[in-house]
């Protein structure tokens, strides 16, 4: 079976112990974790995570299952059925020496990026998209000119009427 | 009614119902044992080690299937439970294991006798509450023992700070009549569509078999597969687990599956063409190598937790749901539905299986000179009349009690098949022959196995618990010398267990009655005479065969059809 990437995402009781429980859950199960955000929602007693894992069909099944089993999950859904937005947030600062601020500039344009700071020498840039085009950025830019990378991970909801609620 | 936070914990026990709490206390539990004190509905059986209170609980649990509870201080009492958290985990045994804690305001100070019972119990629970103020613990409470009975049954511990218990807050107490939790929902009911599904195929089977375990035993439903296994005339097998669902004396019943089963059990499972797999999880003890696992079978499988489902094995009708709905609606179906399959066919099979049965997979070689460990199996079940509660512990002893034991009535056959934990018998019989004191209760154990839980001897003495404790005693670690054996060339590495203490002595050192037994003559006189003493725990030393193996066995990486048989199979009767 093939392996594939999936984006799972879930309620959870907002409670002290219930990201651990996702953790735990990833790593004594030995399941791919390759992002995992979390944050409380609109509903305070409520938080919603996103967790971008990997597998092939059987083992994303297991990991569906073995989520909604953990009695802090409330409600879960394997977003990559159907269509779905799922983006990360950057923010990358680089070297940005007086020759090269332009072409910097330019090149955080094409990839609509914001500068959200700025020294003499560096830029901090922010950009948000799905992970290849952040990975594409990170390689326009060049390890070279990199200082510092800071990803939020895959944050994902579901298009359309579809979607997960209480 | 305004109750301190201890006085709310046992009253919030009373109002569940509970009989029997199992524990040790300590600093962090004071306020709860003074509240224990002053009360006389639950009743608080002290151990001698929290291993031990976890596995009475068990034991209770398991004879009884009202849910086990165990109360112990922070620190060392916590990660001396768990252990047996673990193994109640594994077997999905209803427990509510209630942990001190040091104070709240010194939590995350590595204050004295603190651990992190959340964190280090989260991997082997159902699920962990830590209590964060004196007025939550009654509602806590009922969630915890709601989720521990409910759904696939497991542990659960609340973790109370000390003064959260404090007698000098008092608060007012109600105990919720019922509890709401929406992020959790245990299934009931089992697809109607697949259910009729399951049916139809039942029906078309040539050679069939049901494959039952421990859920069968969880959700009280052997009656009903009684009836269905005798309405569609199949064979029945059995895990480890779910021994005693079906009768074993009953002519359907083919034995044990899996490492240890029985060769017509496991030929079965191999050539079958249809699988009903009732209340189990397809562990690898059972399977053996998945690759070989029943080539030919369509496989329905029914079980209440949908992580259980196609797991290790592929399923081809699935059905989530507590298996006495379920099996209730194959029934009703089987009742409006005459279509059966071809009589012709299963009896065909059923000549087939008395052709595997003749090769007398359990035979064993009997000796007049040397106690066979399964001839003593064979006679603890007739002077019981096959009615006892029986634990074991692990290793050889335990596949014998499974194997020559005749289990014909659910929750008598009680042992750590899960997490296989070395020193469950002891304490797990206690707690058995509390929930039971009319019935004869029997460890069956090994001289290894019984020195892990040793000191509960002494709680049998405290609380008059008179069980019969069968020591196989073949100075080895008998399990690891046969792997040792079949494997490793013979290299025993620490597998002999020297220097054993004189059990006689040491049960009578407890003043309870000891007996060693070294001559195969004597064998059923002793078990008569110890089973006899109705009010004594009487500890039977039995110097077996050394050399003796477990057989038939399935070995690593090998499947149903490739067992390992008694070198002489065929000629022992
Ligand atoms: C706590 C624990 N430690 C180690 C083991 C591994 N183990 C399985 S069987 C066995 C030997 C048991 O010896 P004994 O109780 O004498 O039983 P026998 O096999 O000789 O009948 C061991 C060490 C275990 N199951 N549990
Ligand atoms: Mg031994």
């Amino acid at each position: 079976m093939s392996v594939s990437k999936h984006v799972v995402s879930l309620l959870l009781e907002n409670e002290s112990g219930s990201l651990s429980r996702v953790a735990g859950l990833f790593s004594m199960r030995g399941y791919n974790i390759e992002s995992l955000t979390v944050a409380p929602t609109n509903d305070p007693t409520l938080s919603r995570a996103t967790i971008v894992t990997s597998g092939d069909d059987r083992t994303i099944e297991q990991i569906t299952k073995q989520l909604n089993k953990l009695v802090d999950v409330v409600r879960l859904v394997d977003l990559t059925e159907a269509a779905h937005v799922a983006h990360e947030m950057m923010m990358i600062k680089v070297r940005a020496p007086g020759p090269q601020r332009e072409e910097i500039q330019r090149l955080s344009d094409i990839y609509k990026g914001k500068i959200v700071d700025v020294t003499e020498s560096t830029f901090v840039i922010e950009l948000t998209g799905d992970s290849d085009k952040l990975d594409s950025f990170i390689k326009a830019v060049g390890d070279e000119q990199i200082l510092e990378v800071v990803r939020s991970g895959v944050t994902g909801i579901a298009r359309g009427e579809r979607g997960l609620k209480v | 009614m305004e109750l301190s936070g201890g006085e709310i914990l046992i009253q919030s026990l009373q109002d569940e119902g509970v009989e029997y709490v199992f524990g040790y206390p300590g600093g962090a539990v004071l306020h709860i044992y003074d509240a224990i004190f002053r009360q006389q509905q639950v009743k608080h059986i002290l151990v001698r080690h929290e291993q031990g209170a976890t596995h009475m609980a068990d034991g209770y649990s398991r004879a009884t299937g009202k849910p086990g509870v165990v109360l112990v201080t922070s620190g060392p009492g916590a990660t001396n439970a768990i252990t047996g958290i673990a193994t109640a985990h594994l077997d999905s045994i209803p427990m509510v294991i209630i942990t001190g804690q040091v104070t709240s305001k010194y939590i995350g100070t590595d204050a004295f006798q603190e651990v992190d019972a959340i964190g280090c119990t989260r991997p082997c629970v159902k699920h962990n509450f830590m209590v964060k103020s004196p007025e939550e613990i009654a509602t806590v409470m009922k969630k915890a023992f709601y989720v521990a009975t409910t759904g696939r049954p497991g542990p659960v511990v609340v973790d109370i700070p000390k003064d959260f218990t404090a007698p000098n807050v008092k608060i007012p107490y109600e105990y919720p009549t019922d509890v709401s939790m929406r992020s959790y929902a245990p299934v009931s009911g089992g697809h109607v569509g697949q259910v009729r599904k399951a049916v139809e195929l039942l029906a078309q089977a040539k050679q069939p078999m049901i494959y039952t375990g421990g859920g069968v035993l969880m959700s009280e439903s052997h009656q009903e597969l009684r009836k269905l296994s005798q309405e569609l005339g199949y064979p029945v097998t059995s895990t480890l687990m779910g021994l005693g669902a079906y009768p074993a004396s009953d002519k359907q019943f083919v034995g044990m599956l899996g490492m240890h089963g029985t060769y017509e059990a496991n030929l079965g499972m191999h050539n079958c063409d249809v699988l009903l797999a009732v209340g189990v999880r397809f562990d690898d003890r059972v399977t053996g190598e998945v690759e070989h696992f029943c080539p030919n079978a369509k496989i329905i499988h029914v079980d209440i937790d949908p992580t259980s489902i196609a797991k290790n094995v592929g399923v081809d009708i699935p059905i989530v749901g507590d298996l006495k709905v379920v099996l209730t609606r194959m029934l009703e179906l089987l009742a409006q539905d005459s279509r059966r399959a071809n009589p012709e066919d299963i009896a065909k099979w059923w000549s087939q299986i008395e052709e595997w049965k003749a090769v007398k997979s359990l035979a064993y070689e009997s000796s007049d000179t040397v106690i066979k460990p399964q001839y003593v199996v064979e006679k603890v079940c007739e002077v019981t009349n096959g009615d006892a509660y029986v634990t074991s512990d692990v290793g050889q002893h335990q596949m014998w009690a499974a194997q020559y034991y005749k289990f014909d009535e659910p929750r008598r056959w009680i042992n750590s098949g899960g997490l296989g934990t070395m020193g469950f018998g002891l304490p797990a019989a206690l707690g058995v022959k509390l929930a039971h004191p009319e019935s004869d209760v029997v460890c069956i154990t090994g001289e290894a196995s019984i020195q892990m839980c040793l000191q509960e001897l002494s709680t049998a003495l405290q609380y008059g618990l008179p069980v019969k404790v069968v020591n196989l005693n073949n100075r080895y670690l008998g399990m690891v010398r046969q792997w040792q054996e079949f494997q490793y060339e013979g290299r025993y590495s620490s597998s002999y267990v020297d220097a054993l203490p004189d059990f006689v002595k040491l049960a009578e050192s407890y003043n309870h009655v000891g007996m060693k037994i070294e001559n195969p003559a004597d064998v059923e006189g002793a078990l008569k005479e110890a089973f006899a003493m109705k009010d004594k725990l009487v500890f039977m030393d039995f110097l077996t065969d050394q050399t003796e193996n477990v057989y038939p066995m399935i070995e690593a990486g090998k499947g149903h059809h490739q067992m390992r048989m008694h070198p002489k199979v065929g000629e022992l009767s």
